[in-house]
């Protein structure tokens, strides 16, 4: 080859080629996505394909909701603990996989699900279930204990796991008058249980994570993508 | 004796070119050195962390009571210091050389050239220990902290100068199938990373915008940086060792644009099934399965230019080497069209059969190659021989069993976890526990990998500090007989 500048151009424009076609397009097809309300409504005007023109309904919550607090600071210990390297957080849809079916959620996730993350944690590894939705299957103070218990050793509550426990996000402590409201209660004679005379108390850190991972949840429809009953 | 068949601009007795090509070699030895020394030195550390993480995938209260040694930190340590650090020196020592030799013309400002090396393995460092202490992004190939990244940026827009220049400097009319190769991957990593940099980690672009740069760059690193520094490799070895040129011109200029027009697209197959675009989707589908063509090309290329001389081949420790990692690009890459399919993504999506078809693809093709390269290379920049025959061997079956064991193991583990992870009826602990064995193998096949590499860094070191210098006088280390011949 001796036709240097075609050769450039050649190695400049394949490259500019895809990252036109995926960046930038994908860009400017999703960059703009807002919050919306779960359903919308049909208004008297019409597009131009003659159909009526959908708006938000008024007074109803916008989703995805923006996200809050302690579990705001425990994704960066999710982050930081890397485990976006064994779990995935998006839903595939129905008949694609067996995610719905395996209660990872009760609808596929879409782009506008993410929109508000400043950092998206996709994820594309399975080696532990996908946890999109992890706050709707361990709801509440039972589903609190049950997180703060498997991070401490997955063994007490998913016996046979490969997820290596988290203990040193823990303080094993010796119990001072009155037991802490927060330590950890174990299940009984369960091998993973301090000795007697001392409790588990989670750091800030395991709060913030635990509360984060509670708030993963797709508890709401999207236009694009309602929960079918 | 094939010295006697020599032929053509790449390979030549003639007292005048070698001559040149000596002079060249001189001008970037410290520099490649350095390189090579520092990929070794990383190769061995990644090897480290690799054995930490393949254990710890299957017994999981391994080393779990300190913070800096859990898997999603380690696993990544792993990841960088393999990419970053033994590819991408290797590329530096290997790549820049060939591009020196090719377009004849020695390395000037060398200095400059060593000074970026050091401060690309310093941000190197700096990011690994990030990593471990907690800093790490979690953004797959990305992982590095912000704080080492520019660094990193700049030492390489220092060190990939070179290339460019060497190939401004040129002399010759003709311009190899290499040159091409090294010239586009030199132009094209700095522009992948800086723009993923720039729209994942500085000002996050909006949602899964942000995942589909993420795999247009990382799928990227693998085609259109270490992909094509491997093909040039291979490209240049196999005419210099067997001495006679590459079968078909016709047939490199073909793969080599259809590899930069198809290549780019491809990465958008690691989100088959996610939360983006479905145009999306399909176009990336349509680019990995267009990859045949370029695939195909390459491997026709390469067996037409050493059929026949397969005695040759297994005789050369370079060719060995680049011949294992030729066909298994061949082998990876089909694999890689059919997993973007989605029918057969959807069981291999989310399994260890993408782990196995990552190492198939980085180790078994480019690693093997650039092993090659050394084995070719170092000879001539210190003006020794490799000391030890048995270690070379060593070093190849050791590698060539061990990554052979990994992937087969990964993806028959990987593609039956995906069936049983896509059967609800199934528990999902009892598809973890089906996955154990393959993980056992696979750390097995670690064992074998760090045999070869200590095997390797063995006979550099021992070659580095003078052991060989006799056996310049007999010759060169060859695998199989005394009858001559080039390593």
């Amino acid at each position: 080859m001796k036709n240097l500048p075609l050769l450039f151009c050649g190695i400049f424009f394949a490259l500019a080629f895809s990252f036109t076609g995926l960046i930038l397009t994908s860009h400017i097809q999703l960059g703009s996505l807002t919050q919306t309300t779960e359903t919308l409504e049909a208004t008297d005007d019409l597009d131009e394909n003659g159909m009526p023109v959908m708006v938000m309904s008024e007074g109803e919550p916008l989703y995805p909701a923006s996200p809050v607090g302690l579990a705001q600071q425990g994704k960066e210990i999710y982050i930081s603990m890397g485990c976006i390297y064994c779990h995935s957080q998006q839903v595939r849809r129905n008949e694609f996989g067996a995610d719905i079916e395996r209660s990872w959620g009760p609808r596929q996730t879409v782009a506008r699900d993410y929109i508000l993350q400043e950092r998206v944690l996709l994820g594309t590894m399975r080696t532990g279930p996908d946890l999109a939705h992890l706050g709707g299957r361990y709801a509440g103070d039972a589903g609190r204990d049950w997180n703060h218990l498997h991070l401490y050793n997955p063994q007490i509550v998913s016996k046979g796991s490969t997820m290596p426990p988290f203990a040193f996000l823990y303080d094993v402590r010796k119990i001072d008058g009155k037991p802490s409201e927060e330590a950890l209660t174990f299940p009984p004679n369960s091998e993973y249980a301090p000795e007697a005379g001392y409790e588990v108390v989670p750091t800030r850190r395991a709060k913030a994570l635990v509360e984060y991972l509670l708030s993963l949840k797709i508890n709401y429809s999207l236009p694009e993508a309602p929960i079918l009953e | 004796m094939l010295t006697d068949q020599k032929q053509g601009p790449y390979s030549s007795t003639s007292e005048a070119v070698r001559m040149e090509l000596s002079q060249i070699d001189a001008s970037i030895r410290s520099a490649a050195l350095f390189f090579v020394i520092s990929a070794i030195a990383w190769l061995m550390m990644g090897t480290v962390f690799a054995l930490l993480v393949a254990v710890k995938a299957h017994e999981p209260n391994f080393a779990s009571s300190f913070e800096f040694l859990t898997f999603g930190r380690v696993r990544s340590a792993h990841l960088n210091a393999m990419a970053l650090g033994w590819a991408s020196n290797i590329i530096f020592a290997v790549g820049l050389w060939i591009m020196a030799r090719l377009c004849r013309a020695p390395i000037h400002h060398k200095g400059i050239l060593f000074i970026a090396g050091v401060f690309w393995n310093l941000g190197l460092t700096v990011g690994i220990f990030g990593i471990l202490r907690g800093d790490i992004t979690s953004v797959e190939w990305l992982e590095i902290p912000k704080y080492a990244t520019p660094l990193l940026a700049i030492s390489y827009a220092l060190i990939g100068v070179w290339g460019v220049m060497a190939f401004r400097f040129r002399k010759g009319a003709h311009v190899y199938v290499s040159q091409w190769y090294i010239l586009a991957a030199l132009f094209w990593f700095p522009w992948l990373y800086v723009v993923a940099q720039v729209m994942i980690i500085w000002f996050p672009a909006r949602g899964v915008v942000q995942s589909v740069t993420n795999w247009w760059f990382a799928h990227n690193v693998l085609g259109l940086w270490f992909t094509p520094m491997a093909l040039a490799t291979a490209y240049y070895l196999i005419p210099k060792v067997l001495g006679r040129p590459i079968y078909s011109y016709y047939l490199s200029v073909l793969g080599f644009w259809s590899l930069a027009i198809f290549y780019n697209w491809a990465g958008i197959h690691h989100l088959i099934g996610g939360p983006i675009p479905v145009w999306l989707i399909s176009a990336g589908i349509v680019a990995s399965v267009m990859m045949v063509i370029p695939v195909v090309v390459v491997g026709i290329n390469h067996h037409m230019s050493v059929a026949g001389l397969h005695k040759e081949v297994w005789r050369s420790p370079t060719l060995r080497f680049v011949v294992f990692g030729a066909i298994s690009y061949t082998l990876v890459s089909l694999i890689g069209s059919a997993m973007a399919l989605r029918t057969v993504n959807e069981i291999t999506h989310f399994t260890h059969f993408t782990v196995g078809h990552a190492h198939h693809g980085v180790y078994a093709f480019f690693t093997m190659i650039m092993f090659g390269g050394v084995y070719y290379m170092m000879p001539r920049l210190l003006k020794r021989e490799w000391p030890s025959s048995f270690l070379i061997k060593l070093h190849f079956w050791a590698c060539a069993l061990g990554i052979t064991i990994m992937i087969v193991a990964l993806q028959v583990g990987g593609w039956i976890q995906g069936l049983e992870m896509n059967n609800a009826e199934i528990p999902f602990l009892e598809v973890v526990q089906n996955t154990i064995p393959w993980l056992k193998a696979r750390s097995v096949s670690g064992l074998f990998l760090t045999v070869g590499h200590i095997a390797f860094a063995a006979n550099f070191f021992w070659m580095l500090f003078a052991a060989g210098a006799v056996r310049a006088k007999q010759g060169p280390t060859l695998l199989d007989s005394n009858e001559g011949g080039t390593a």
